[in-house]
């Protein structure tokens, strides 16, 4: 969810080469970033077929370090971090003492003594004191969003464009792994991770040297179809692969389980901050659930339409939008349990009328392998 | 950019008067704001639109806009081919693009809409908002 400022939008080290590029630049989530270069299609169609490379610096990085920095971790967060090998990465979430969203995000275990959370630019403050408030344990934390510019090249082809641009051989780096290394002669964070349901890479590395990475990138990724890609595209792609956006399909008004995030929430780890409302939750049940589907009729699903059953309003999409690739008409919608089967026929109101859509599986898209 | 000949509104449409008939569409800067055009939502013929009444949309991959009758009239012809090409909104805005005709009530109302000069004023202060 874009939050309102009165101030003037924060810019990420690229904000000129975007402008040079010919960008259409929009304010989201307080920071003045990318939405399109030559189309949210063209651009999406990219990623699928070859290769796309994004400014993602507006997220945020919280580091915490210290001899309990996984306890802290443990606490903070529902997934089992415990889990992880160094070099490993974890989809994971923050939750309030209630069970829903604080944020969802990545955690990555740099050593036993540090990890390194990967979290979403409209929730960087609110994480951080979030963690914070839970400060118990031997270890530190510290917001170091600033610390890092953060790029994602993403599509069957990232690999093979980046192979000969860093130090390191990542041909056996699985999905959700990273490793350290020079990438275009900076140091550099490299995860296999990303958020379009592509293989892909994101790399955090120092702001300065922002403009030698991207351009390197953009350079030696044209011949492969690598085209820049902005936050338009990225949430197209996202929505295929039926990735939750923070703010839409989830919040803290969202349950892991009406959000099917269950799988991310390990009840057995040990405590951990929302733990009791999930238990309490899972015995008595819950009513909503998110969705996918499609739309059968005429008509485009937008955030916040109404899901209508016998005309009457019985949830809301989260998620709404053409899929440039699938080339249907798609989105994310809470509806009441008993009608959450895939199959299922709802209506989606647009503009007063009640316009067919089918409960599908999810994800939309799957990569082929 | 846009044509000398043609009237237009704040919300970014167009109207060519031809006779009694006005044809309407979307702007050059209306189709580039929205980005790709994937679509378009049109009245039926015969019905009655009020000045600046609502009439139908244009839907982009991002953002969904309304469409406002510049003038006074009754749809007399829509532009069927849109419905299996939107993105012809994107190519062709100011010519095969056109969205509806209409039957003008009052050619009076012609006057009170921008002329190309006024509009290029408008969207150039829209801009420097922004």
């Amino acid at each position: 969810m874009a939050t309102p400022t009165t101030t003037a939008p924060r810019k990420t080290a690229l904000n000129a080469v975007h402008r040079a590029l010919g960008a259409k630049m929009v304010n989201f989530a307080g920071w003045e970033m990318p939405v399109e270069y030559g189309g949210i299609i063209e651009e999406h169609r990219a990623v699928r077929t070859a290769a796309g490379l994004f400014d993602v610096s507006h997220m945020g990085e919280i580091e915490i370090r210290g001899p309990q920095a996984l306890a802290l971790v443990q606490q903070a967060t529902c997934n089992n971090a415990a889990k992880l090998a160094v070099g490993q990465a974890q989809y994971s979430a923050l939750l309030t003492e209630r069970g829903t969203f604080v944020d969802d995000l990545l955690v990555h275990k740099l050593s036993d003594t540090h990890y390194f959370l990967c979290v979403n630019a409209a929730n960087r403050e609110k994480d951080f004191e979030h963690i914070r408030g839970q400060h118990r344990f031997d270890a530190e934390v510290k917001n170091t969003s600033d610390d890092y510019t953060q790029l994602a090249v993403q599509g069957p082809r990232a690999a093979e464009i980046l192979a000969p641009l860093v130090s390191v051989d990542f041909s056996q780096l699985k999905p959700y792994r990273f490793t350290r290394g020079q990438a275009c002669g900076g140091d550099c964070l490299i995860a296999r991770t990303g958020y379009t349901g592509e293989d892909g890479f994101e790399l955090y590395f120092d702001p300065e040297d922002s403009e030698k990475i991207w351009r390197t990138l953009l350079e030696a990724g044209r011949e492969h179809g690598l085209v820049p890609c902005g936050l338009g595209a990225r949430n197209t792609l996202r929505l295929e692969a039926a990735y939750m956006l923070y703010g839409h399909d989830i919040d803290d008004t969202t349950t892991v389980w009406e959000a099917g995030l269950g799988w991310i929430c390990k009840l057995d780890k040990g405590e951990f901050t929302g733990r009791r409302a999930l238990l309490e939750q899972k015995q008595k049940g819950f009513r909503r659930k998110l969705v996918g589907f499609e739309m059968r009729g005429r008509g485009i699903a937008r955030d916040n339409y109404p899901v209508l059953l016998g005309g009457q309003e019985v949830g809301l999409v989260t998620s709404g939008s053409p899929a440039p690739f699938l080339q249907k008409n798609i989105g994310l919608a809470y509806v009441p349990v008993e009608h959450s089967a895939v199959g299922g026929r709802i209506a989606i109101g647009i503009r007063g009328q009640g316009v067919p859509a089918e409960v599908v599986p999810t994800p939309f898209y799957k990569r082929p392998r | 950019m846009h044509p000398k000949e043609y009237r237009y509104t704040k919300e970014h449409e167009w109207i060519k008067a031809d006779g009694a008939t006005g044809t309407v569409g979307i702007t050059h800067y209306a189709q580039e704001k929205l980005g790709d055009i994937v679509f378009v939502e049109l009245p039926a013929v015969g019905r009655k639109l009020e000045a600046m009444e609502s009439f139908g949309s244009v839907e982009s991959v991002k953002a969904v806009s309304d469409l406002y009758s510049p003038v006074a009239g009754e749809v007399t012809e829509v532009n069927s081919s849109l419905k299996d090409n939107p993105a012809l909104v994107n190519q062709d805005p100011h010519g095969g693009a056109w969205l509806v005709k209409v039957k003008i009530a009052n050619p009076k109302e012609l006057d009170q809409l921008l002329t190309a000069d006024a509009y290029q004023k408008f969207i150039e202060s829209e801009a420097a908002e922004q």
